[in-house]
This record gives structure tokens, sequence and C-alpha cells, in this order.
């Protein structure tokens, strides 16, 4: 690996948000291919990331920081990646349920999943299902992620998904659901297709629902 | 500075003064489902074993109020909540604090409950106010106000204080006094947001300075995502206590909290004698 891509990668762990901006320009301005600069700088650092922040090594702050550093450098990326292709991976709709205002979980998945390459479309928190669905039939996501922090608004994964399917695109998209209440056995009864145990493990569901198909 | 007002909270038995010159009164928050999966499946069973543990348990930590909440995903909430106020209301003799945000839940365990509660919560939603005010004034009860409405949490102290005001005007409407009304200025984490707190001590500030109401807060959120969290919180609950907190609900097992909480009333002069002090610092020594 060059040695700018490496340094791209290190100022995004250390959340260096002028700093990655600058180096992308500069690798841009090196002759390097954006797609190269993407995968081999910005997704290898936030990949980092992702591994200490699982290994509690890093701290939210920390997390939203180097975050905040890819989202500058992929702005200078996007225009260049050839038919949209921020989101190889593939695209995800995500959103906090309906009742509920909490959102750091569902920013980190979110930025992880950004991090491991995917397209990530956020609908905010207190989404109500038909935002959802509008937002299936405009963005044509691969994955449909939720995200409920209360006991009393876990429910409105489930009415949520009913809606999905009532507009007759459950088989469009895999659905996936998170949050600290929320556990495998809630997913599997509401018909969900995965379920994060945490914002790393998110980002790994949503790559294996892809593999899977 | 506005004259504190007295929020006066009553069980069968035990009346509780909440007034910003007296030693800060614990709201035990333990009885809530939310990340606790032992509770929620026993609630699903109707299984009140742990909500009475719960109950015995925090008023012995020192809780002078328990926070109730029986909210549980697919449960029937206005079943379960006026169940876990009788089970709770038989093993303790504290005032309590109705958890919900559904109205029938909330007339239901009004109805059994004996004594003036405080119910948690109302927010600056015109459903809300339109749905919970009016119950908590027929049940002669005190009420929560949250500072965030439709638009969701403001980022702003000013605008925080203003649903604060709207929530103490509106209850004023149907008689329901502004010493009936806690506000909460709702607390968000520094792992989000460098500026959350502030934001918080600066509502409290204003809230009380213009009103005099009593204020109350959750004290744990602000460290989430944090490392040495105990500090943060700590720190934290000191300083809103000057700046006007007379009401946490925390969970009174945490032991940091409780001392920082003795600590802060010491500092604020709400301890005559030092004497809770210097007794909790036996009670320590006793148990250690």
């Amino acid at each position: 690996m060059s040695q700018i891509l490496e340094q791209i990668a290190t100022g995004i762990i250390g959340g260096d948000i002028q700093g990655v901006e600058k180096l992308v320009q500069k690798a841009l301005d090196e002759g390097q291919e954006a797609e190269t600069i993407l995968q081999n700088g910005l997704i290898v650092g936030m990949a980092e990331v992702g591994k200490r922040f699982k290994a509690a090594q890093m701290f939210i702050p920390e997390v939203l920081r180097a975050a905040k550093s890819m989202h500058g450098g992929q702005e200078l990326l996007r225009p260049l990646l050839a038919g949209d292709k921020a989101g190889r991976a593939g695209k995800i709709v995500i959103g906090t349920v309906q009742g509920d205002l909490h959102d750091i979980g569902k920013n980190l998945v979110g930025m992880l999943c950004e991090g491991a390459g995917f397209e990530v479309v956020d609908l905010g928190f207190d989404a109500p299902p038909d935002k959802f669905t509008e937002a299936i039939k405009t963005h044509q996501p691969d994955i449909v992620a939720m995200s409920a922090l209360l006991t009393t608004t876990m429910r409105a994964m489930g009415y949520t998904l009913k809606a999905i399917e009532e507009a007759g695109l459950r088989d469009k998209v895999k659905v996936m659901v998170g949050g600290a209440p929320v556990d495998a056995e809630f997913a599997e009864r509401i018909g969900a297709d995965g379920y994060g145990h945490n914002a790393v493990s998110g980002a790994e569901v949503a790559r294996n629902l892809i593999e899977a198909g | 500075m506005s004259e504190p007002l007295t929020t006066t909270l009553s069980s069968k038995s035990t009346t509780v003064t909440i007034r910003r010159d007296q030693p800060t009164v614990i709201i035990g928050e333990r009885i809530n489902p939310t990340g606790r999966k032992q509770l929620q499946s026993a609630l699903e069973r109707k299984d009140f074993d742990i909500v009475r543990r719960d109950a015995v348990d925090q008023v012995a930590a020192g809780a002078a109020v328990l926070d109730v909440n029986a909210g549980i995903p697919d449960g029937d909430e206005p079943v379960l909540l006026e169940a876990a106020v009788r089970n709770v209301m038989a093993v303790t003799d504290v005032p309590l604090c109705i958890d919900t945000a559904d109205p029938e839940a909330l007339s239901a365990a009004l109805s059994v409950y004996e004594g003036k509660a405080l119910v948690n919560s109302v927010n600056g939603e015109e459903r809300s106010l339109e749905e919970m005010l009016p119950r908590v004034k027929e049940f002669g009860a005190a009420v929560i106000g949250l500072c965030m409405d439709d638009a969701g949490i403001p980022p702003t102290a000013e605008e925080r204080f203003a649903v604060a005001e709207k929530i103490i005007e509106r209850a004023g409407r149907l008689g329901i006094p502004a010493e009936d009304v806690v506000i909460d200025p709702l607390v968000l984490t520094l792992g989000a947001d460098h500026n959350a707190a502030k934001v918080t001590l600066d509502t409290i500030e204003k809230v009380v300075r213009e009103f005099g109401v009593n204020i109350t807060m959750g004290a744990s959120n602000v460290s989430f995502g944090l490392p040495d969290r105990p500090y943060i919180n700590t720190a934290f609950i000191a300083m809103a206590i000057h700046a006007g907190l007379t009401c946490p609900i925390t969970n009174p097992l945490a032991a940091e909290l409780g001392i920082a909480i003795l600590a802060a009333d010491l500092v604020m002069g709400k301890d005559e004698w030092t004497m809770r002090w210097i007794d909790a610092f036996r009670e320590r020594e006793q148990s250690a």
C-alpha cells in the first residue's frame, strides 16, 4: 500500500478532519484513482476504527470524529467515482422507528456501514412506517435497518415491517433490527432477516445479508 | 430568582416534600424493563417478584420516591402498570412516580394509587398535553414535563425553556399549579456532543430562575459511550444540584451517585450540622 493511503487510514483513525481531506486531495493530485483511495485509504481506516471500537479501545466520540473525517474525504471522491460507486457494498436505508428519539446507536451503525462501503440513507429518528416504505420506493435499498432503544417502541419495528409487507415491498429488501432491548428472538418473531447485537456487528450483519443474497 | 416552590407527594401514610432548600430527593429508577431482560420476561409472565424486590432494595438504599414503569412490547400496559403499582404499594410506603406514555395505563394506575403520585410524564406535544394533563388533574397528581415536543429534543437551552414554559402554562390552565409541575430539562450524552451537559445545566438555571419549579432528570445518560462513567456522572449531578436539580431519577444502588448527591447537598447548605453526611459515612463503614 502506498504511503499516502496509509496516512489517510491513520488520519481517519486519529479523527484528523482537515488532515484527511487534504491527504485525499493530495492523493488525487498524485494521480491515485478515486476508487483506490476509497478502498485502500478511507475504508481501511474506518474498518480499523470499527475493530478498535469493538475491542473497547476506542470510544463513541472518537468513532464519530473518525466518521466525520471519512466524510470529508468521501465528498471529494464522490463526483469522481463512476456511476455512484460510493455504495458498491450495497445500499442501506436506516432509521430509528416511530416514537423513539434515540439516534446514537443508529448513527454509529450508519457510519460503520458507510465505513464498510455501503451507501447509507438516514431517515433520522421517530420515523413512521410510511417514511420507511417511501424511502424503499425512492432509494431501492438492499437493506432496511431499524433501531429502537425502548421496550415500548420496539413494537413499532413490528408494525413498520408489516407496513413494508402491505406495501408489497418485503421481497425487495432485507430487514435488520437492533437496539438495546432488541434480541435475536424478538428479531425472528417479527420476521426480520438479521439482528445486530451492537454497532459493529450491525455492519457485519449487513455484509452477511448481502452475501447471503 | 423565583421563590422555590414545594412539590408535595404522598403515599397512604408518607409525605415527601421536594424543594430547593431541602435535601435532594432520589426517585429510584430500577422498576423499568428497558434494558432489563429478566424484568421484561417476568412482566410478560405477570410475575412481580422482581418489581417487589427492586422496590424494597431501592427504598433501603435511599430512594424517597419510586418510579414504576411496566412498558413491554406487546404487553397490556394498563393491566401491567396497575398490577405493578399495587405490588409496589404492598411492600413499600414511599410515594410513586407513575411512568408511562399511555393515557389508559396512566388512568388505570392512578385509580388504584393511594396518595398523591407524580406522573412521568408529559411533553410539549399537543397530543401528550391533551391526553395526559386532564388525567393528572382528575387524580390530583403532580407531573413531570419533558423539555421536548413534536420536533424532538431542542438543541438549545432557550428552546427547551420555551417548552417548559408551555407545559407550565397549559397545566395552569387546567388548574394544575406550577408547584405540581416538575421540569425535566433532558440530558443527552456527551459522547455525541460535548456541549450536551452544558445545555442541560443552562436549561435548569433558566427554568428555576423564571418559575421556581422543581427539577428532575436522569443522571447517567450523560456519560453514555465514554470511559470511566462514574466520575462524569458524579460531577454532573453535583453541578446540576447547584443549578437547581431537586429530584433526580437515579439508581440508588449505584453508591457513587448517592455519595455525590449527599456531598452536593452538604456543599449547598442542605445538610444541617452535616449529620446526613456523617451518618452515611458510618453506614458505609459498618457495611464495609
